[in-house]
Parts: C-alpha cells; structure tokens; sequence
C-alpha cells in the first residue's frame, strides 16, 4: 500500500446527531493526526448530514479511519478521497477599509481579476467575498494584505466527489 | 392532558398507558428480559430507584459497594450468560465510578447497558451539584451512548441501547436520562429494536471468501489457528470445534478465547501471546496459513508486528470490518458471524490429521513442561506456587469452574493452567488489564449462572482495590469461591522491574492487612494456607462449601512468570527463563 503523506478528503454521512460531532474528532485525536479542515452539513439526502474532513495521511492510514467511522452507529457511509478524484472549493471573506476602495484603483483591478465578490459596501468597510482552490484565495490575501484587510476568513474544503456515491441507493434499500 | 392527548391515549388503549419516565425505564428493562442488575444510588436517579422498589419482585437490584463494582459485576454476568448486563448509577461521581467498567466492556466487547441520573435538563451546562458531562467522558469508551431530555424519547431510545449492546460485535451503551425526564408523565408503548438504519449488526459473508479459505486451508502443509472470543460472542463453539477436528487442524487461543474449545481437547494447542504456551507462540513464525477467527492480533497476541507471522499466508475471520488489516494484512478476510461462516467452511474443508505438524508442537511443549510448567505446578521448592494451587483447584472443580482472574502474574497463571471443560468460563480483563476487576465480576457470574461454581483468582494487590465488594457478597449472600494468591507484592510489575529494571523494586513491595480477619468482618469464612500440606485440603473445603468462602494462599514471593515476549520482542523469542 502507497505509504505517501497526502492530502486525503474524507466524506462521513451521518444521522443527525448531537454527539457525533465528538465521536469523529475523537477518532483523531486517538491516533493523533490533525485535522486540517472540517465542514458539516446537510447533504444531498434529507435529514442526512455530511462531513468532509481534510487530513494528510498515507492510504493505509486512510482506510483504516474510514472503518473506524463506519463503525459508529450513526454514521451510514464514509469514504476517502485523493484530490483528484474530487472537484472541491474553499470561500473565503475579507473586510476592508472603503476608503481604500475609492482611493486605490489597483484594488478594483484585483477584484475584477481574481473572481472575487462585492457582497457588501458602506461608508466604513467592504466585504469581498472569493470561491475557489487555496492557491487562488492565498494569492488574493497576498494581493490585498499589502492594502491592508481588517478582517480574513477561510473556510473549511467542500467537495465532491466525480464517481457517483452509492449513498442514495442504500438508503432507499433500506427503507423499502 | 389536553384534550387532543387524552384521545389519542384512549384510541390505542391496551397499548399504551400513562406512566412516568422512571417506570417506564423498569418496564423497558422487564421487557428486554432482565432481571438482575447492579447500581448504587443518588439524588439523580432516585425516582428511578422509587420504581425499583415498587417493581422489587420482578427485578432485583443489587447494591454494590461501589460503581465500579457494579459495571464490573454486569461485565460478569454478561461474560458468563451471554445476556446484557445492566449497571445503574447517579450522576457525577456516580457516573464517572463506572467508566473504567465501560471502558474495560469496550475493549473486551462485552454487551452493558448503563444507565445515569442526570441533573434536572434545565440545570445542564450550569456546573449543577453533581453534574458532569457523561455522555462526553464516555464517548471514546463505548460503543453508543445518548441523552435523554424527555419521557417519551425512553422507550425508543432503551430499545435501541438493548439492541446495541448485544447485536453485532457487543460493546457498552451508556444512557444518560435527566432527572425531569424521570419524572415526566407520558403515553408509554414498547417496542423492540430490530434495526438501524444506520448501522449494520452482521456483515454479509461472502461465499466466495469462505470457498478461498477453504481452499488455502486444504492446501497448508502446516496450518494455525488462533481463535479469540468471537467464537464465544458469536456462539459458534460446535461449528468450531467441528473445523478443527475435521482438517485436523491444532488451535491456539488468546486469553478471551480460553474455554471455547475445552482443554483437554487434543487439537488445543495452548494460549499465544506475552505469556501464552510455547509451542503456539513459536510456531506462529513457522505455519504457512495462519487462520485467525473472532480475534483483533492484539499487541500482546502478536509481539513484534514486523516479525509476526511474516511467512504465513494470514485468513481473519471476523464480525467487526474494522478489524480486517487493522494490524495484521489479511490474504482472505471472511467477514460475518463465525457462527455461519464456520458453518460455511466445514461444508468444503477436507479431511486431514497433520500429524507431523502436530508433533513439532509435542515437542515444544515437552520442552515448555520441563523448563517451565513442571516446577510451576508440581514444585520441588519449599515455598507455595500459584500454579499448584491452580492444579488443586482444578482437581477438586474437575475442570467445571468458571474461572475469575483479575490481572497480574495470577491472571496469567490462571489462564495457562486453568482446565476449561464448559465454554465460557474464563472470565477475565483482557484488553484493558483492570485490577480490581475479579472480586465485582464474580459476583455477577456467580449470580448469573448460579448452578456454577465460580472461582475468582485473585493478587493481594488487586483484592484490595476492590475489596469493599465483600459486602455485597455478604448482603446478596453470593456463594462465590475467593482466593487470593498473596505474594506481597505487586508481583507482575515486580517481575517487570527483576527483569527490565535492574530489580529497584520501587513501589511494588506490599504490607498486606489480615485478609482473614477482614473477610471474617463480613461474615464470609475464611481460611489461610501457608504450608502445602494444607493446600489439598483447604481448596477442597472451599469448593464443597455452600456458602460463599475466602482463601488466601500465601506463595513465593518473587516468583516469575513464563514463557515471556518481552514487549517489542517478537513470538520467536519467547523466552524460558
Ligand atoms: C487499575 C490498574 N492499575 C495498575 C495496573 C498495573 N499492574 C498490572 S499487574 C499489577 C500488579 C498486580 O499485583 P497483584 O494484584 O498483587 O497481582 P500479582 O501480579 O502479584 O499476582 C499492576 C500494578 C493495572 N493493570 N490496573
Ligand atoms: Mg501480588
């Protein structure tokens, strides 16, 4: 088995579950690999959350943590994922002076050519907002940090996958 | 009630009935078939135990001395019964005695239901008297566990916990319930948990898997099984004994494993592992097929991973997928109850003998009983050997004893020379190791299974961590057999600092009180063995007592356990000496 660290995304569809949340991240904890991005929501099927969850491991590594979230009760399905089997985002959020907006006409360029969105302006900040891969969201912090950003938030990865997920299928199995 | 309840009560009448959280915890308890279980009161749970005394004929509660004792003397009544065992306890500490009973249930996979008082839920998240955050600390340590806020989420949620403990691969369910919730009045109806959606008890088992073990099993010049409890849990005993004899196949156990087969059978072959038998051990590194069934290759089975069974093709049988190339790579893995899947495998499984094979473990274990088990149990030294007294006990028992150990050089002695005729009778803290496990857990096997005799072994130091369970044998007036193999020292971590530590004996040597007179305390009689000549005697006097009955057997003091894997060593280096 491939013994290469890399970056694996695991998706864990789960019932709606108060603990669970606890029982994931303890299932890291115990083998002491960092979580190095984690986001939850509704998926696809109602009343079905999803996780994904971003962590460098090898494959044998990554196999094992996915029978291990098997196992727990609430959890219906886990998988993991290479990058390339996936097509996946991160967001992000910056708010900045407004005045620089008026002031700085490189700033309306960067904006315009990164993709990035004005969701909001006033008399004190704008909010930029930018969809996309960490490269691009990084060089975007980098073009604008030299103007100064009041506040800069990254969320975690969102993903999914190009096989099909045999999720759905299961499910109806099971109710029928 | 309103109105719209007060219909709805009356539509399905003879269904439900309007009762409070706490007593429908006792009906739900009734109707998943128990009628034992074992807690300890507090301001949390007490409408609970209001219940318990109105409903005292059709349920016994049994007060333990401690929480730890009474998830400990569940663990016992469901390692000998096979049933889920229920342990009851308060808030706070009353909750948090109990962990480390879950957490030894949870490595040991055995089928608990334990239920906590809660503070009030409007308190929860208030640092309330006696509140602490159950559900959080026993995440880690248990197979499923939940909070409960209201009455009506009772029934569907103990059904499940019931369903949970005791289906699939077994393990510990920890309910949490507030106490408002007790109280609350509600429309009660039971229903028994068949499934969740969510989890899937028994995998399939693939046919095609099984044809491909059957086939590599026919073919082994030199085949080993090492079978661990799944055989007890999935009560596969008569499909496995019926594989082993038919392939001729010799079988090697892990210390939960013990008792599936009996001892005497000729195809048992010893225990594996850091103190198992030689032969097995050793010739782990020389089998081409090693079969494991219902067993995890824990660190203290496997030794060395890097030199553990390297030349050998490996079949797992296992109930659990998450056990399949956990630590060891499986060339087959046959996934499943071993209680199908062995039935599967004998239908293509050939007839053999292996009698050459078989001899190369002969020879090892005449090599063993000279260096070792000779001198162990029938000693030429002055002083008293744990082995002989396990002879003796042997002897007078006839092999039909449930046998209790709790941890240390005991334990293990225990387990090497206890006779086994009766699955299901090694009784024992594997994984997590817990002194102060045997004294609580006989209780429960003793109380489970009544007809039994039921022998704890028992080290001087662990008696004493949970010794106060003397008097909950005394009040339930619980006939259990006691020993306890005094050697004034925490002997098995003594044997470590000997061997690894240069002998800085630090914090091992033990001034031990008169256990006599303590156990004389709580009316249990009691007698001390210093001299052979009365160990015959002794041990025959305690197993024909009706009554539950001390022994303490005083023996060397730095006497050694072996054969040994020193740890990190790999199975070929079990040493003698
Ligand atoms: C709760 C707990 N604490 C510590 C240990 C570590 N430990 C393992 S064996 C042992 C010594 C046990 O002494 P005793 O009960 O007298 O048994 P002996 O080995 O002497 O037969 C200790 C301290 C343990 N297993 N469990
Ligand atoms: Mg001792």
């Amino acid at each position: 088995m491939n013994e290469e660290i890399k970056p694996y995304t695991i998706s864990i569809y789960t019932e709606n579950n108060i603990g669970l949340l606890n029982r994931i991240s303890a299932i890291f904890q115990r083998r002491t690999i960092n979580i190095e991005s984690l986001t939850t929501s509704q998926s696809e099927i109602e009343n079905v959350n999803r996780f994904v969850i971003v962590v460098n491991i090898t494959e044998a590594q990554a196999e094992k943590i996915v029978k291990q979230f098997e196992k727990q009760i609430e959890v219906i399905r886990a998988y993991y994922h290479t990058d390339e089997e996936t097509i996946y985002q991160e967001s992000c959020m910056f708010k900045i002076k407004s005045d620089l907006l008026f002031e700085e006409p490189q700033i309306q360029n960067i904006i315009k050519e990164s993709n990035a969105r004005i969701v909001t302006v006033n008399k004190e900040f704008f909010v930029l907002e930018k969809s996309g891969r960490r490269n691009e969201i990084e060089s975007l912090r980098r073009d604008l940090n030299i103007f100064g950003i009041m506040q800069f938030v990254r969320s975690g990865r969102i993903s999914v996958t190009k096989e099909e997920m045999k999720i759905t299928e299961m499910l109806s199995a099971f109710n029928n | 009630m309103d109105t719209q309840t007060a219909n709805k009560t009356k539509e399905v009448a003879g269904q439900t009935e309007r009762i409070t959280g706490a007593e429908a915890i006792i009906k739900c308890l009734i109707a998943e078939g128990v009628d034992i279980l074992y807690g300890y009161p507090g301001g949390a749970i007490m409408p609970v135990y209001d219940e318990l005394y109105k409903y005292r004929d059709r349920i016994h509660h049994v007060l333990t001395r401690h929480e730890q004792g009474a998830a400990h003397a569940a663990q016992g009544f469901a390692r000998i019964s096979g049933k889920v065992g229920v342990a009851m306890a308060t808030s706070g500490p009353g909750a948090t005695n109990l962990v480390t009973g879950i957490a030894d249930a949870q490595i040991d996979s055995t089928p608990l239901v334990c239920i906590t008082g809660q503070v009030p839920s409007p308190l929860l998240g208030s640092d309330a008297f006696q509140e602490t955050d159950i559900v959080g600390i026993s995440t880690p340590v248990t197979k499923w566990n939940h909070q409960i806020t209201k009455a009506s989420q009772i029934p569907e949620v103990l059904a499940k916990a019931f369903y949970i403990a005791r289906s699939g691969r077994p393990g510990p369910v920890l309910i949490d319930i507030t106490k408002d919730a007790q109280f609350e009045e509600f429309d009660f109806k039971y229903e028994k948990c068949k499934v969740v959606r969510s989890y899937k008890a028994v995998p399939e088992t693939d046919p095609e898997s099984v044809k491909a073990a059957a086939n590599l099993i026919n073919n082994a010049k030199k085949p080993l099984i090492v079978w661990g409890q799944g055989v007890i849990l999935g009560e596969a005993e008569n499909e496995f004994k019926a594989v082993v004899e038919k392939a001729g196949l010799p079988a090697a156990w892990t210390i939960l494993g013990a008792s599936a087969l009996p001892t005497s059978h000729p195809l048992n072959v010893g225990m594996v592992g850091m103190h198992g038998n030689y032969a097995p051990n050793k010739l782990t590194n020389e089998c081409d097929v090693l079969i494991a069934i219902g067993m995890r290759f824990d660190d203290r089975v496997t030794g060395n991973l890097n030199s553990y069974a390297k030349q050998a093709k490996v079949i797992h049988f296992d109930i659990d997928p998450a056990e399949i190339n956990k630590n060891v790579k499986a060339d087959i893995a046959v996934l499943g109850n071993a209680k199908e899947s062995l039935a599967l495998l004998l239908e293509q499984l050939n007839k053999n003998s292996h009698d050459a094979w078989h001899q190369e473990f002969k020879d090892l274990y005449a090599i063993e009983y000279e260096k070792v088990i000779k001198n162990d149990i029938s000693p030429s030294k002055e002083g008293l050997t744990m082995g002989e007294v396990l002879k003796q006990i042997n002897i007078e028992s006839k092999g039909n004893a449930a046998i209790v150990s709790d941890v240390g050089q005991h334990q293990m002695i225990a387990c090497r020379y206890s006779e086994f005729n009766i699955t299901k009778s090694n009784i024992t803290s594997g994984g997590l190791g817990t002194m102060g496990f045997a004294l609580p857990a006989a209780i429960g096997a003793k109380m489970a299974a009544p007809d039994r005799e039921v022998v704890a072994i028992i080290g001087d130091g662990g008696y004493q961590m949970n010794i106060q369970e003397l008097g909950t044998i005394f009040q339930q007036k619980v006939p259990v057999k006691i020993v306890v193999l005094n050697n004034e020292f925490l002997g098995m971590v003594r044997q470590w600092q000997q061997l690894f530590f240069d002998k800085r004996y630090a914090s091992t040597e033990m001034t031990n009180p008169n256990f006599v007179a303590i156990a004389e305390g709580y009316y249990i009689k009691a007698r001390k063995v210093v001299k052979r000549e009365d160990l015959a005697d002794a041990v025959k006097e305690m197993i024909q007592s009706k009554d539950s009955y001390f022994l303490e057997v005083c023996v060397e003091k730095e006497d050694n356990v072996f054969p040994m894997i020193p740890s990190g060593a790999s199975v070929s280096d079990v040493r003698l000496s």
